[in-house]
């Protein structure tokens, strides 16, 4: 028997992302192979305010480690510690943001634990846990067992969501850093370029606006409003990141966000595989090409073969009549 | 500087009625898949090379670049492809795609490092037929090295180097101290992505877009550029395997493929239909 331990992310200033509840998820599906519980570890300047949020989805432990150096977070100065936490622990698993898919390959390294990254499934059979993985640009599942004593995992967040709260209180427990080797003082914090938004969180939001190359330096004036009118995320295909049009941190796919709304609108987007293995897991997908043959329209449940300088704006117009 | 880049060779997952699974349901059949590069691996390439030369005169090479894979004798078409594009040296370590994973390949690598001394190691962020995104980070570890993942722009300091990540906010900017582990991301083959201490950073100064190609007397010259073979068992000891598939499947194909006639149609489906909206 063994319980599993979750690695609670926070934001630039503190605050407790929403991401580390779909870690949460992961990690109670995994507990009938472990047999065990499962606890929460919060890392950061203000970790015990934010250990106090997490005391109500039912771990049975939220432990808190304190400490300045947490204030910026490098894998370097958090691995240490994790590493010592979860070493009691037989699963440890956090959210396959840019944050989990640093941190927890090196923490288990430091365990020499086996890792499974960006699991879209996770289950118990006969005692032991299976790992669902998307592989080959999303064109393939497979199916893992990790061998070690630890095992270390991420949970893409579009396919577990957020555990609830189940009113119960968790107790919490203060855990000592451990410091480490000279290595975090040869990687140091400079800047942090954030892209400011008041639009949701693109890998959160329940509806996604996503534009492609067609759009040209145009994105922004012709998809806000779309993105307005439906209280949408802003996403872009690589071509359109690439060519400046629009921020890296939209790009959707293989290698960007993967996003699963209710609605994504793909606007003059091909639908190349590696796009595809960020949205298709979208309840509805409409795609708007001017091209009949792209193959976003394979996939699109409502596909409408327009110029996208026409019909955007008529699509904000049509939404508009309605509200 | 001397840069050590991690190359693995996949089967291309970009055509995407070709990935089947094995009738078993235990194996990838990668039978009429393209072999090539990871692309995240040319671009780590492409980046070491812009490290060691000066931009302005790049058949130049200032520094080593040295290419290293864990793969069968078949690879060795990748690592001589990298010799053409400018890399000095090869190292193949003798082993087939079943017989790793991340911590395997990241141990062995690690042996690597201990022999070659590099001041850097390049990889790319995942290699996209596992799309594992693990090694760079074990690697680091192992080695207690500062490492830099998801990189789009490197910049070459004395000792150092300031990176910039794609993280899901926005750029994070890292100055690492060298040796250090850094992974490279798509953009990172920008034009103006890479600057070495060697390529001033003077306005307007433009590497090429993308990844370069050999030229065909540099292919020539790369059949005499040495690539050695080493077992895997000389560099990760008894270790063995701890990830084993036991299953693949194809994904469900959605149902699309419907079209609306115009602006009005797609409205009225979103809202009486579907009821996104
Ligand atoms: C390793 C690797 C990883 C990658 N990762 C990603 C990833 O994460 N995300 C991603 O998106 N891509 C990724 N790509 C790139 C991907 O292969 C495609 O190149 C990219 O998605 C194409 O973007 P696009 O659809 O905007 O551009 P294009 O393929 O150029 O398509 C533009 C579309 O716009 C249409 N169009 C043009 N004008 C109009 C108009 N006026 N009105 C309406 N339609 C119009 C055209 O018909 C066309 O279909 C990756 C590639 C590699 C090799
Ligand atoms: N078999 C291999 N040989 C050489 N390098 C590898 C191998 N597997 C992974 N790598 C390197 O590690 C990076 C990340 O791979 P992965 O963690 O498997 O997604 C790749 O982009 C390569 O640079």
């Amino acid at each position: 028997m063994s319980d599993a331990l979750v690695i609670a992310e926070l934001s630039d200033d503190g605050k407790l992302k929403k991401s580390t509840l779909s870690a949460v998820t992961f990690a109670q599906r995994a507990l009938p192979a472990l047999g065990g519980t499962f606890s929460i570890l919060v890392l950061g300047a203000n970790a015990s305010a934010v250990a106090s949020e997490l005391t109500a989805c039912g771990a049975a432990k939220v432990l808190a480690c304190e400490d300045p150096a947490f204030e910026q977070y490098t894998a370097e100065q958090f691995t240490p510690t994790v590493s010592e936490v979860g070493k009691g622990f037989g699963l440890i698993v956090a959210t396959a943001t840019s944050f989990g898919k640093d941190l927890l390959p090196r923490v288990a390294a430091r365990l020499d634990a086996a890792y499974a990254g960006d699991c879209s499934g996770v289950a118990s059979e006969g005692g032991h846990i299976t790992y669902k993985r998307p592989m080959f640009a999303g064109n393939a599942f497979g199916y893992c067992t990790l061998s070690t004593p630890i095992q270390v995992a991420t949970a893409r967040q579009s396919e577990f969501e957020a555990a609830p709260s189940t009113g119960g209180s968790s107790p919490i427990e203060t855990v000592a850093k451990v410091s480490p080797s000279a290595v975090a003082e040869r990687v140091q914090f400079v800047s942090l370029e954030a892209v400011k938004s008041a639009r949701p969180e693109l890998a959160e939001a329940s509806v996604v606006v996503s534009g492609g190359r067609a759009l040209k330096e145009k994105f922004m004036v012709v998809l806000e409003p779309l993105a307005d009118a439906l209280g949408a995320a802003l996403g872009a295909s690589r071509a359109a990141v690439d060519a400046g049009y629009a921020p890296g941190d939209f790009q959707v796919g293989q290698t960007g966000k993967i996003v699963a709304p209710k609605l994504y609108v793909a606007v003059g987007i091909s639908g190349a595989i590696q796009h595809i293995a960020g949205m298709k897991g979208s309840k509805v997908i409409v795609a708007i090409n001017k091209d009949p043959d792209a193959p976003i329209f394979q996939l699109a449940d409502y596909g409408l073969v327009a110029d996208l300088f026409t019909a955007v704006p008529a699509l904000v117009t049509e939404l508009k009549k309605r509200t | 500087m001397k840069v050590l880049v991690a190359l693995k060779r996949v089967a291309d997952p970009d055509n995407a009625n070709k990935v089947k699974v094995s009738a078993a349901g235990d194996a990838i059949d990668t039978t009429g898949l393209e072999w090539k590069t990871n692309p995240f691996d040319e671009y780590a390439l492409e980046a070491a090379l812009r490290l060691t030369e000066n931009g302005k005169t790049p058949k130049k090479r200032e520094g080593e670049v040295v290419v290293v894979t864990l793969g069968p004798k078949e690879s060795e078409t990748m690592l001589r492809a990298a010799l053409a594009t400018g890399a000095d040296r090869a190292i193949r370590i003798e082993a087939t795609d079943a017989e790793l994973d991340g911590r395997l390949v990241a141990w062995a690598l690690k042996a690597v490092v201990a022999a070659e001394k590099p001041d850097l190691i390049l990889l790319g962020k995942q290699a996209v037929d596992g799309d594992s995104n693990q090694v760079g980070q074990r690697l680091a570890e192992l080695l207690d090295f500062p490492m830099a993942t998801f990189a789009a722009t490197l910049h070459e300091e004395p000792g150092a180097l300031l990176v910039g990540r794609e993280v899901d906010g926005g750029v994070l900017t890292l100055r690492v101290t060298l040796p250090a582990v850094v992974t490279v991301d798509l953009r990172i083959v920008a034009p103006t992505s890479v600057f070495s201490k060697l390529t001033a950073m003077e306005a307007g100064f433009k590497h090429g877009d993308g990844v370069r190609f050999a030229p065909l007397p540099a292919i020539m010259a790369a059949k005499k550029k040495p690539l050695d073979v080493k077992p895997l068992a000389e560099l990760v000891g008894g270790a063995v395997l701890a990830t084993k598939y036991v299953k693949f499947e194809r994904p469900a194909q959605r149902a699309g493929g419907a079209k609306v006639k115009d602006v009005a149609e797609l409205v009225e489906k979103l809202a009486s239909v579907s009821k996104v909206i």
